[in-house]
């Protein structure tokens, strides 16, 4: 047991949450991080769901990775993820139905999604299961709290709301209070991710 | 030919593949830092999409739609599989054409000529025809014929490149100017291309 979570595991498990985070440090996986997050609740399933699949992807990776020929690794590991891909699609159409008509053509973008194919190269291809587990599970987990902090901010400033509750009261708005119609709008998601970066930057020195 | 042109231009600025959806940012942010090589990648993406588009649009119609096949058989559960599959065969294509016609491209593009297979911006394109296929024909988004799926896919990769041209001139403008130290490189690329897809936005009102 103590084997299982030594200090490595460990560390491959919580460094992607901050200093090697894989989406304001390494910079994978932003396109759908962008798109999905003006409400809280497709952003977290969208980062549910991409935990659990890098965590899977990098485990069979992991398990055949002796007997994959290095030269069609590409396809192999692409067949993988689209394969856990459109099991995760079709469930998310069978039990969540409206936040998968949210999401659209995003759901099926987690198979060209950086982080999955970056954390494959990177670390699976060259690890046991276990470890490799445990940076797939790490990572998704470090991309889905950058989505609920974007998400957080836009629902927030966007429509007052927070998972669809109206949190900003009707007071302010008797007062004047206007809600920033910009916020719902795509680039606004841009900015606000420059502006994690900035603060992330600021906070960890060595970084920048 | 109203509903080719209309296609064509909504393709580029309405629904531009980076300030409208944020596809294939990675390699986006990436490849942006010389106006050369950003163009040598757009021309690259753009010839990509113009066969995968097609393709992927032949094997919606004819085999993965419903009753096409098999009577009665829905096979689109396996079209991230099947388009996944046609885009690495085609990428590994072109690079074998690349590398024989043109070394000094192929030197200049490196290993972001193979990673046109993960980049999202070619995988959306075809998941984004295929919701359009659905579309009724009185509708200025739907996709009703192959010649609809060229001039989407011809419009798409135009809309790539012209946005990662403008970007890689703007980043040779601002290596001169002076940042806060932690807003430097990332950071302040996010702004700018958020700054620009709000530029950007001016066109959705556009009436086609």
């Amino acid at each position: 047991m103590s084997q299982l979570f030594s200090k490595a595991n460990m560390e491959a498990l919580t460094s992607p949450l901050n200093l090697n985070n894989p989406v304001v440090v390494q910079v994978l996986g932003i396109c759908s991080a962008l798109a999905v997050t003006a409400q809280l609740e497709p952003a977290i399933v969208m980062g549910l769901s991409v935990t659990i699949i890098t965590a899977f992807s990098n485990l069979i990776i992991s398990l055949i990775r002796n007997s994959i020929p290095n030269r069609i690794r590409i396809i192999v590991q692409l067949v993988v993820v689209a394969a856990l891909v459109t099991i995760v699609s079709q469930v998310l159409k069978a039990f969540a139905y409206d936040v998968s008509v949210q999401l659209s053509v995003y759901v099926g973008l987690i198979i060209t999604n950086c982080i999955l194919m970056g954390r494959l190269e990177a670390f699976a291809m060259m690890n046991k299961p276990w470890p490799s587990f445990l940076d797939g599970i790490g990572n998704g987990i470090g991309y889905a709290i950058i989505l609920v902090i974007v998400a957080f901010f836009r629902e927030l400033l966007g429509s007052g709301t927070l998972f669809g509750l109206q949190v900003v009261p009707q007071w302010c708005y008797d007062h004047g209070y206007v809600n920033n119609g910009m916020m719902t709008m795509p680039a606004m998601s841009l900015i606000i991710v420059g502006c994690v970066i900035w603060a992330h930057r600021a906070y960890n020195k060595e970084l920048s | 030919m109203e509903h080719l042109i209309s296609l064509f231009v909504r393709s580029i600025f309405v629904d531009n593949m980076i300030f409208a959806f944020f596809l294939g940012m990675c390699s986006y942010l990436a490849v942006s830092k010389s106006v050369k090589t950003a163009l040598g990648l757009g021309v690259a993406v753009t010839f990509v999409l113009l066969i995968t588009v097609p393709v992927d649009y032949c094997l919606q119609q004819y085999v993965l739609g419903p009753d096409c096949l098999v009577e009665g058989v829905d096979l689109s559960f396996l079209s991230f599989i099947l388009f996944i599959a046609v885009i690495a065969a085609i990428v590994q294509l072109v690079e074998m054409v690349v590398e024989r016609f043109s070394p000094s491209l192929y030197a200049a593009l490196g290993i972001f000529l193979p990673l046109i297979a993960v980049n999202c911006a070619i995988m959306g394109a075809s998941l984004f025809m295929q919701q359009r296929v659905t579309m009724p024909d009185t509708n200025s988004q739907a996709i009703t014929s192959i010649w609809d799926a060229l001039a989407y896919a011809l419009g798409s990769g135009i809309g790539w490149l012209l946005a990662i041209t403008c970007l890689a001139a703007i980043r040779e403008k601002m290596a001169y100017t002076d940042v806060p130290r932690p807003l430097q490189g990332l950071g302040i690329t996010f702004i700018t291309v958020g700054l620009m897809a709000m530029a950007f936005m001016c066109f959705s009102g556009l009436n086609l």
